[in-house]
């Protein structure tokens, strides 16, 4: 397992995905399908396309601002809720719950709240990735070896110190978990928000597209997520695998 | 002639060292774990503790290291009240690995020093005499999970040591060690310790470990540790691991056990041999 070369999963991957995608381009035809070759084709029609950038930039703008907010809201809330004991056993139950419910059932109080631009994307956007990275986080704090915190200690670290040198490394293999669940659903938020109330944005043109029956710009925008979340996903767990624990 | 620091001045003093973890409610019992406890260790003494599993020897080692606070009585180093804040000058290896996996064995060994305001060149010149030291030798760029049980408790011994504190804390530093490294280990303590003059303070399991190197024995109870006896060995300083073949280092051994034998048996819950 260990000798293949890092590409070759990813590669299988790429394979087997086009050859599954090929056979059932195959089997349903073009009504709801184009086949990959035309897709990447089509794809390739709209980045060279300058309608299509700003589109492309709204969604990034978006998502970037999101997974920030996501991540620096996750982290903060995780390691707050990790040291502190009487903290985490009043928010931990509201932070499940809130995970569990619908976020769409929130959507229309956000739009109410920021509006039809850019602001109640990066807010449903983050709302979606935030709770994962905060639950993760809070587990790494919470169950760092004590005898590490006492190491710190002995050696008379400041507790900034001991949060930079010592709780936060300690941590790291599982906030970076918590990281990458949370960079998935960021992306379904953003998308999702785009969807349903906005007037720019990748999402946005997916909704368009649906209801002009557009195939070909349904499965490129497909395909562009789709290639962008793998590829980050894959990067994220090749440096994970990296981190010594 | 005795250990360097027998004659010498009082480095540590605990008088009525008590400590009693609170239940905190539910119906959780408190539990008594140490104590009173009365002890004078001299400056340069090597001390050792033996005693029964769970009768306090880490929280004892916790109240000398300023992590854990007294329920009752006192606790100074160097005439400063020790109080649940970490002097400075002391030193722990702890009983469980302590080593931090995201960091290579060089940079475990410096942690500490990172944290002083040694010069850089200084810092690398004192990983490096400890990894030779601790026959750490081709394993400096190696993280903690590549190592043996041994090997990352080498690590953690270095990390404390190139710190130079005055008191040494040791919690069964050589638990995870086979029994010829152990001895080894041991007279590479016995030099560091002369070349110091540190205070050291060794909590062990292993008899023959506490006879060969302290100056002093304290036995301890069954929980709630209490100090039993002390027994004075006699060593001279400049000893090494040889005088285990001396006729003496089989009687001290021989009397350990005869204290630690009743007490263990108790932890065991099968009373003494009369019952
Ligand atoms: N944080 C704590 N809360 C409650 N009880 C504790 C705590 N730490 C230790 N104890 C109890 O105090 C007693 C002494 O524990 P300690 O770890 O000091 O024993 P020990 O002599 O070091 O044992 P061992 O030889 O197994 O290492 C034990 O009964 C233990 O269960
Ligand atoms: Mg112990």
């Amino acid at each position: 397992m260990n000798d293949a070369p890092p590409w070759r999963g990813p590669l299988l991957l790429v394979i087997g995905v086009t050859a599954v995608w090929q056979v059932l381009y195959l089997l349903v035809g073009e009504i709801a399908l184009r086949s990959p070759a035309e897709t990447v084709a089509s794809l390739a029609g709209l980045l060279a396309d300058p309608r299509f950038w700003p589109h492309l930039r709204e969604t990034t703008l978006a998502f970037g601002f999101a997974l920030l907010l996501a991540a620096a809201s996750g982290l903060l809330i995780g390691i707050t809720l990790g040291v502190n004991r009487f903290a985490r056993d009043v928010a931990e139950p509201m932070l499940v719950a809130i995970y569990s419910i619908p976020k769409v059932t929130l959507y229309p109080i956000l739009l109410l709240a920021f509006g039809l631009g850019i602001s109640a994307k990066v807010a449903f956007g983050a709302i979606h990735g935030f709770i994962p990275i905060a639950l993760f986080t809070m587990n790494a704090v919470r169950t760092i070896r004590p005898v590490l915190i006492k190491t710190g200690r002995i050696m008379k670290l400041s507790p900034p110190a001991l949060m930079w040198r010592i709780l936060l490394p300690a941590a790291l293999p599982e906030i970076f978990t918590g990281l990458r669940i949370g960079f998935s659903l960021t992306l379904i938020g953003t998308l999702l928000g785009e969807m349903f109330a906005s007037q720019r944005g990748l999402g946005f043109m997916l909704m368009n597209a649906i209801g002009l029956h557009h195939v070909d710009i349904i499965m490129s925008i497909t395909l562009l997520v789709t290639v962008f979340a793998v590829t980050v996903s894959l990067l994220l767990i090749h440096l994970d695998r990296k981190l010594p624990r | 002639m005795h250990g360097p620091g027998r004659q010498g001045e009082t480095h540590v003093r605990l008088e009525g060292v008590t400590k009693v973890f609170r239940g905190l409610g539910r119906g959780r019992p408190d539990v008594h774990a140490l104590g009173p406890i009365d002890l004078d260790l001299a400056k340069g003494e090597f001390f050792a503790v033996v005693g029964p599993s769970g009768c306090g020897k880490s929280t004892l080692l916790e109240v000398l290291a300023g992590l854990a606070t007294v329920t009752e009585g006192t606790a100074t180093f160097e005439g400063r009240p020790i109080k649940g804040e970490v002097p400075d000058g002391v030193g722990v290896v702890f009983q469980e690995d302590a080593c931090f996996p995201w960091l290579t064995v060089a940079e475990n060994i410096g942690f500490g020093l990172r944290e002083t305001s040694l010069p850089a060149g200084e810092v690398e010149a004192r990983v490096r005499r400890a990894v030779a030291t601790m026959g750490l030798d081709g394993f400096a760029g190696a993280y903690p999970s590549q190592l043996s049980g041994g090997m990352r408790q080498r690590v953690c011994i270095a990390r404390t040591l190139v710190l130079q504190p005055r008191l040494i804390l040791l919690d069964e530093p050589f638990g995870a060690l086979d029994q010829q490294t152990r001895l080894l280990m041991g007279e590479e303590l016995l030099k560091l310790w002369r070349e110091t003059g540190a205070t050291v303070f060794l909590i062990t399991h292993a008899l023959d470990e506490a006879a060969m190197l302290a100056d002093r024995i304290g036995v301890m109870s069954a929980r709630p540790g209490r100090l039993l006896e002390i027994i004075e060995t006699g060593w001279p300083a400049d000893r090494d691991s040889r005088i285990i073949e001396e006729s003496a280092f089989g009687a001290i051994t021989a009397k350990l056990w005869r204290h630690l034998r009743a007490e263990s048996l108790k932890v065991l819950g099968k009373g003494t041999d009369a019952a």
